[in-house]
């Protein structure tokens, strides 16, 4: 053991050693970056274009490089791949913006990072000579991308719940919660559970938790986007219908260990009459492995008095500050957000940001669950735009896990949670 | 008695015990008492790039870490909507764990919310502490008993060896995603037992599915070094008991135990350390699940939520691992070095 | 070495007592070749078995296929098994090599030679061995951050070091106090300089310890999982990481038959090495640990 006093000096000294050591290894790699965040607004040259595994069938962005590129010979765009991992995504980007380097382009951001990069100075805002026009885009993707009252990326693709169900069991979709569960004892009779969505400790089950409060008129954080509100008799009767239906077996108890994959699962094995998930069920669903091939619906998700509130995902895409080549960067942000590239986006099976797309006849008919995520979307809420969102998020899942476990009641969840939120940050 | 257990015990050779004797164990045999004394500066010289490796890849890191837990996490410029430093803490972030204090809206220090991971150390603290305590109970008891059988002579005694040190050869990453497959809610698990338990999530099953499968993995560890000890033991002891006419219980109670104790101490010392940093188990196992969640766990999850304040978490598990390491050095190297005297008298 | 079996022979006479025995200590030699290997016959059978059958109980190999195989390895979905598998051989290889090469020069110092503080060194040596490596995470993380280390292989390979270095040094300790010096001493009396007595007689002697050494240290190496998966990108995770995050061809349903057969490959190379250096990593693994 390292105990004795004796030992010290011969640690100091060799400490002292490793600090020489590492600081000469760390010099080396910082002096190449003396780009500054102000310059290159007007430069233009070939960009690269950074984003996670691409697990689109059709390679969307594949081909919104390759018909970028045929406009633009001489500001190419290259398409940088990172790991289908969000968190090793996430640190590929932290590192180097940390360093200050100008290789990353653009950026393709998970929502919930888009204020952090902000905050931190590590996305061009959005104004002025980089003014974007988002008139034409779906107002929720929009306010995803806006920290502080500025836009500071592009919003790419976006993504709602949806409600699947079984339409071979319950012709109609259920409109409001209340019908929903009134529905549950087909689920009885048929020896099937009623409803699942994502209650794993996890980002799911903030989305869902989110889901049920604000469907009922509650919410994270007011207005500005910064004070915690959601110490409410909203959120509580929101937090208290998936209690409920937990308690009472609507939700089936293993639906505690469910992220997407399992609910997926658990829906196309037959075991569950409704099913809130991603649209990417309205594919793997139709495939031939699974029970309920034909026999389910789509619509959007319930709420009290009518279409329910989605929380939104999706990726936003912001220009690095250290780019030297912004005004190309800046231009193949217009473009993304084009009704070229939305509508081949759109084709990927991602849901586009244009609204106009999801009246679209051709799309329509290829994706006929489009209808149903517009309503969706058109009423989602974002999650709390705020650098702290991991901490809001773990205030949130934390807290609605116990909840559902019954650990706590709904109400002191729900104070849990405020205090939880408040604290984030501080 | 021809084989005294002093000299038994001599074969294992003792790196701590090293240094006291005259250079060259096997002097008694050999003959070479004589030679010259060796060491001094060369012998620093052949440790001193061990010393600078270990202080580069540990000394360094803990150092760094410690001047990070006094300097504050960015906090936001409330106008600019901007990260700033976040200056000098003093103790802030110790005390946030310690006494689970977190700042409130206004500024004043409050006890930290539930789902705050400030809230969380004391929790994790008892979760490791009780997965401590009870896999390394169990993995003793059941370690010995593997080792008393794994001593006894039959055939394909190797192929057995051979066997218990498979679950020790796979890497818990996928000792980890085996026991979650073996666990999920449609596994073999609950199909052998006719249970619908939800193994990763509700608490107690998820705990009982993290002590599974450590134990699973490390008990043939620990029955090995019991082993080695055990085989450390002449053979005479027992013929001498046996004519003495002792019960085979009395014989374990009385020679075997007694005898065996040193290495199942140090066996004990260092399972305990291992366990106390648990990490890949209980993670991959059973994911943010409150009810597994150990300091290890709790670190890496503060990682990317500030570096300052995780310094001072990763600071306090180091201080208080080493704390109950120094404490085991005390009172297991204590009694393992009493029973060794006791023996070589016994022996004698 | 039936003969230092603690029980010993049994007396001629006592033979019903013996087939009680035997009975007895065949019943646990069951229990515990079924402890150490049902959990990974299980892990085996899923891995050949069709994935639409993955859930099905029957204890025997039914519905063979190599398909998870196929899909473990497959890089279309975003998994690169055969990558993290080389991965694990490259940070492995390296931290071993280094342990060995500098923990080879201490271990015979502390086995061969007395000098002022060894105690200190060995204290030193076993502390280091029970370092909780959590405490390396952030500032690691953080210093590998500013210097855009992240993702590259020297950031998993000098960590590792903290641990396989002092394994490594307790082990060969062990190992080299048991060694013959005289034939050192007899070298240097014939006029041999330390170094070359070393070289040329002992090395070869302390080979198979070297051996047995390479295998603890290159075994704790691959099974490090904490700091790779903080450390680590998708270039140069090891199997560890890779295992946790492994995702299927369809990203939103969990490939359990794919990650058995992806365990399957990271684990019967192990499991060969184990069958075939029973003997010597044993002695390994006790050396270190039961005499500290």
């Amino acid at each position: 053991m390292r105990l004795t006093t004796r030992s010290l000096l011969p640690r100091v000294v060799v400490t002292a050693t490793a600090v020489a050591l590492l600081a000469a290894t760390g010099c080396s790699s910082d002096s190449d970056s003396g780009n500054s965040a102000s310059s290159h607004t007007t430069d233009r040259g070939p960009i690269t274009y950074v984003e996670g595994k691409d697990t689109t069938e059709t390679g969307v962005v594949k081909q919104l490089v390759e018909v970028w590129n045929a406009d633009h010979p001489d500001e190419k765009v290259t398409f940088k791949e990172q790991s289908n991992d969000a968190d090793q995504a996430h640190d590929d980007f932290v590192q180097h913006l940390q360093a200050k380097q100008s290789d990353y382009d653009l950026m393709a951001l998970d929502v919930v990072w888009t204020a952090e990069f902000a905050a931190k100075g590590w996305l061009q805002p959005l104004k002025d000579s980089f003014a974007l026009d988002t008139a034409t885009l779906l107002a929720p993707t929009v306010a995803s991308a806006t920290y502080n009252n500025t836009l500071y990326a592009a919003p790419k693709n976006t993504n709602g719940g949806l409600l699947f169900y079984r339409k071979d069991l319950v012709p109609t979709a259920p409109a409001t919660w209340a019908e929903m569960m009134g529905e549950c004892a087909v689920a009885k009779t048929n020896n099937i559970g009623c409803y699942a969505g994502q209650y794993a400790p996890y980002e799911g089950l903030t989305v869902n938790t989110a889901e049920a409060i604000n469907s009922h008129g509650g919410a994270f954080v007011g207005a500005d986007g910064k004070t915690p509100t959601v110490d409410s008799p909203q959120s509580r009767a929101g937090l208290a219908s998936l209690v409920d239906a937990y308690k009472n077996g609507n939700i089936p108890p293993q639906a505690i260990t469910f992220k997407e994959p399992e609910s997926q699962q658990a829906f196309e094995d037959g075991q569950l009459l409704f099913l809130r998930n991603w649209p990417y069920v309205y594919g793997t669903a139709a495939k031939d492995s699974s029970a309920v091939k034909g026999k389910y619906g789509v619509a959007p998700l319930p709420g009290v008095n009518g279409v329910g509130t989605s929380t939104l995902g999706g990726y936003n895409v912001g220009i690095n500050p250290f780019s030297e080549h912004k005004a190309t960067a800046m231009d193949f942000l217009r473009f993304l957000t084009s009704e070229k590239a939305q509508r081949i986006i759109a084709e990927g099976s991602l849901p586009p940001v244009l609204g106009s797309l999801y009246d679209d006849p051709a799309l329509v008919a290829e994706m006929p669950y489009l209808p149903a995520l517009k309503e969706s979307i058109a009423n989602a809420v974002p999650r709390p735009v705020t650098p702290f969102y991991p901490a809001v998020s773990k205030a949130v899942q934390d807290n609605a896990y116990a909840a559902l476990k019954g650990e706590k009641s709904v109400d002191q969840a729900i104070i849990d949670m405020q205090a939880g939120i408040e604290s984030a940050g501080q | 008695m021809p084989v005294s257990a002093g000299e038994a015990s001599g074969a294992e050779p003792d790196i701590a015990a090293a240094g006291s004797k005259p250079p060259g164990r096997g002097s008694g045999k050999s003959g070479t008492a004589r030679r010259r004394p060796l060491g001094g500066r060369n012998a620093w010289l052949l440790i001193a790039p061990v010393l600078i490796a270990l202080a580069v890849v540990i000394g360094y890191p803990v150092v760094r870490a410690v001047i990070m837990s006094f300097t504050k996490d960015a906090g936001l410029d409330e106008n600019t909507g901007m990260f700033t430093d976040g200056g000098s803490a003093g103790f802030s972030n110790y005390t946030h764990w310690l006494f689970q204090q977190c700042p409130s809206v206004t500024g004043e220090m409050v006890s930290c919310p539930p789902g705050t991971l400030g809230s969380q150390f004391w929790a994790a603290v008892g979760t490791t502490l009780f997965f401590t305590v009870v896999t390394v109970a169990l993995e003793a008891g059941i370690g010995l008993w593997m080792a008393v059988v794994m001593g006894k002579s039959f055939r394909g005694r190797a192929l057995l060896r051979a066997a218990v040190l498979i679950p020790w050869a796979i890497p818990t990453a996928v000792t980890a995603k085996l026991w979650y497959f073996i666990f999920s809610y449609e596994g073999i698990a609950n199909k052998a037992l006719g249970t619908h338990l939800l193994w990763t999530s509700d608490a107690w099953p998820a705990r009982s599915a993290v002590i599974i499968a450590d134990v699973w993995k490390t008990t043939p560890f620990m029955a090995l070094l019991i082993l080695a000890g055990l085989q450390m033991i002449p053979h005479d002891v027992y013929e001498a008991a046996r004519v003495d006419g002792a019960s085979a219980w009395q014989r374990f109670t009385q020679i075997t135990l007694p005898l065996v104790k040193p290495a199942l101490l140090v066996a004990i010392l260092f399972r305990t350390m291992d366990a106390l940093r648990m990490y890949d188990l209980p993670w991959i196992l059973t994911g943010n699940n409150p009810a597994t969640r150990t300091i290890s766990v709790l670190v890496v999850q503060q990682v990317r939520q500030g570096f300052n304040s995780a310094s001072a978490l990763s600071t306090i598990t180091f201080v208080l691992i080493f704390i109950v390491a120094f404490f085991l050095v005390k009172v297991l190297g204590a009694n393992a070095v009493r029973t060794q005297e006791d023996q070589r008298k016994w022996a004698k | 070495m039936a003969h230092r079996s603690p029980d010993g022979p049994e007396p001629v006479l006592a033979t019903r007592r013996k087939g009680l025995r035997d009975f007895r200590i065949y019943v646990g030699v069951v229990i515990i070749a079924v402890w150490g290997l049902a959990p990974f016959y299980w892990m085996v059978v899923t891995a050949f078995r069709d994935p639409d059958y993955t859930f099905d109980v029957t204890p025997w190999p039914t519905h063979l296929t190599t398909e998870n195989f196929r899909n473990a390895l497959s890089t279309s979905s975003g998994n690169n098994f055969p990558r993290a598998l080389g991965n694990s051989m490259i940070i492995g290889g390296a931290s071993t090599l280094v342990a060995l090469a500098i923990g080879i020069f201490a271990a015979y110092a502390l086995a061969r030679m007395t000098f002022r503080g060894k105690y200190i060194v060995v204290g030193l040596v076993l502390g280091a061995s029970m370092f909780p490596v959590v405490a390396l995470v952030t500032p690691l993380f953080q210093l590998f951050t500013d210097i855009g280390w992240i993702g590259q292989y020297q950031a998993l390979i000098i960590p590792n070091i903290s641990f396989v270095l002092p394994l490594t040094v307790y082990t060969l300790t062990s190992f080299f106090s048991e060694l013959p010096w005289e034939l050192e001493e007899a070298a240097r009396i014939d006029g041999a300089s330390r170094a070359q007595a070393f070289r040329l007689v002992m090395l070869p002697l302390a080979a198979p310890a070297l051996f047995t050494t390479a295998i603890l240290a290159f075994i704790a190496s691959v099974n490090e999982f904490l700091l790779a998966s903080q450390l680590s990108s998708d270039k140069t995770e090891p199997v560890t990481v890779a295992i946790a995050r492994f995702s299927g061809n369809d990203p939103h349903v969990v490939p359990y038959a794919a990650i058995m057969a992806a365990g399957t490959i990271v684990t019967i190379p192990l499991v060969i090495m184990v069958l075939l250096f029973q003997r010597r990593i044993i002695s390994g693994l006790t050396a270190g640990g039961v005499k500290s």
